[in-house]
């Protein structure tokens, strides 16, 4: 299916078979988490679980006694099992309609409407070299191959660059830490950190990338603009890196 | 109707906007697959093939040469979001096939670009006044993040289908998914009917 885009961009990487999205089903929340000042995990216990690949994404939505909805996509931050439940990391945005209704007045035991999984672009098998890149709460899909590939003992496969503003901010902040994983502060540094706060530059990537590595990058337009050139820079071929990219609201 | 306890909505609702789309006001967010390209007008063509009796190919000079035509109303991203009231300048799809005369076996269209992405629509989707290849925005030289230096835009339908840094149609006698297509998305994408992924 992808010969129209052999030799050109969106062409890299082998089609992976992926999970399509079934029906709008009911979830209750079983736990919630206070990742971040702004970000907080929901554990959703589904009615009729459904198989999903790391790095795609669910729909929430919500419905007004008068019908009037809103819906929002939302990354999962855990690796595909057997529970039966997902997680979903959820930044509150200013503004955010969705995302301040999740933060302000969801509790355990709330039932939400979710559909999914979504997307079969951003996700990662779990057999193959990766570099990923997160900024911000763009961390989340990338969380969630992080963990299956520790999980199934291939953490070697990937090498993840976490960049945040400073410490506060960053997710899963004790989960993190690992052989694979590079934190990026661009405001502040916890004391005595070895890299000073700036932002993401080619020297932050492992040294050499990872033969035949696929780039995820993921966070916000400019993040992701900013981050694809640093891979570049670093010797990615562009057609290797697919990006997810947030928009400003939510 | 599954009701969500605790919420009410907070907006007025817009009858422009379609189910489940919500007003992003003045922002325009950027959502791509693939890294911006850099595009040079020097270079920059846009074809049409396939199905047509004359197989026809514009430089950004010829292109710019046509009569142009503007769209002025709202755009609707799969993701939810809606812009209002926005306004592009470009040439009308019509004119472009005017001068390449699809065969009448021609049905659906392939849209490409330059970056390798492609995405498919109808061909009654992209005639009759419906469909634009534009270079500004609300006046301005459209952006690369955008699509710039031209995208296609096609309004009527979910915002992936306007295809960024389009560098061509083809015409088909059947229809044939494109990237997001490929990847669990509508192949027609109404926003009105809420055809988001396949199956809806």
């Amino acid at each position: 299916m992808t010969d129209q885009l052999s030799g050109d961009g969106l062409a890299s990487g082998r089609p992976v078979p992926f999970p399509r999205p079934g029906k709008w089903q009911r979830s209750t929340v079983t736990e919630i988490r206070t990742e971040t000042p702004t970000a907080k995990t929901f554990r959703l216990a589904l009615t009729e679980p459904v198989p999903y690949l790391a790095g795609q994404h669910f729909i929430v939505r919500l419905t007004a006694p008068d019908g009037y909805r809103a819906q929002r996509s939302y990354s999962v931050a855990s690796a595909p099992d057997d529970s039966g439940q997902i997680e979903l990391t959820v930044e509150r945005l200013p503004d955010g309609e969705v995302s301040s209704f999740l933060h302000d007045v969801v509790v355990v035991g709330d039932d939400l409407e979710v559909r999914g999984p979504i997307g079969g672009w951003f996700i990662w098998p779990g057999d193959t070299p990766a570099v990923l890149i997160g900024g911000g709460s763009g961390v989340v899909p990338l969380m969630a191959m992080l963990r299956l590939a520790r999980r199934n003992g291939r953490a070697d496969l990937l090498r993840l660059v976490v960049s945040v503003r400073d410490p506060a901010s960053l997710c899963y902040a004790s989960e993190l830490p690992g052989p694979q994983t590079t934190i990026v502060y661009t405001r502040r540094t916890p004391a005595s950190w070895p890299r000073p706060a700036g932002r993401l530059r080619p020297g932050d990537l492992p040294a050499p990338l990872p033969a035949g590595a696929t780039g995820y990058v993921c966070g916000s337009a400019g993040f992701a603009d900013a981050a694809t050139a640093v891979l570049c820079e670093a010797g990615m071929p562009v057609q290797d890196i697919r990006a997810e990219r947030f928009g400003p609201t939510g | 109707m599954t009701f969500t306890r605790g919420f009410r909505g907070r907006r007025e609702r817009d009858p422009r906007l379609p189910p489940g789309q919500y007003d992003v006001g003045s922002d325009w967010p950027v959502l791509t697959a693939e890294a911006t390209p850099t595009l040079s007008t020097a270079t920059w063509t846009f074809g049409i093939e396939g199905l047509v009796e004359k197989p026809a190919t514009w430089t950004w000079d010829e292109i710019r040469a046509l009569p142009t035509s503007d769209y002025a109303g709202d755009i609707h991203c799969v993701t939810t979001w809606s812009k209002l009231g926005v306004s592009f300048r470009g040439v009308s799809v019509d004119t472009l096939l005017e001068v390449a005369r699809p065969l009448p076996s021609a049905s659906y269209v392939l849209a490409t670009s330059h970056t390798g992405y492609t995405t498919n629509l109808p061909l009654d989707d992209v005639t009759g006044g419906k469909a634009w290849v534009v270079w500004e925005f609300e006046g301005r030289p459209l952006a690369a993040q955008h699509g710039g230096p031209a995208r296609l835009l096609v309004p009527h339908l979910y915002f992936w289908k306007s295809a960024k840094w389009v560098s061509g149609l083809r015409l088909l006698d059947h229809d044939e998914p494109g990237f997001w297509e490929r990847n669990g998305y509508h192949d027609r994408g109404d926003p009105w009917l809420e055809q988001r992924y396949q199956g809806d």
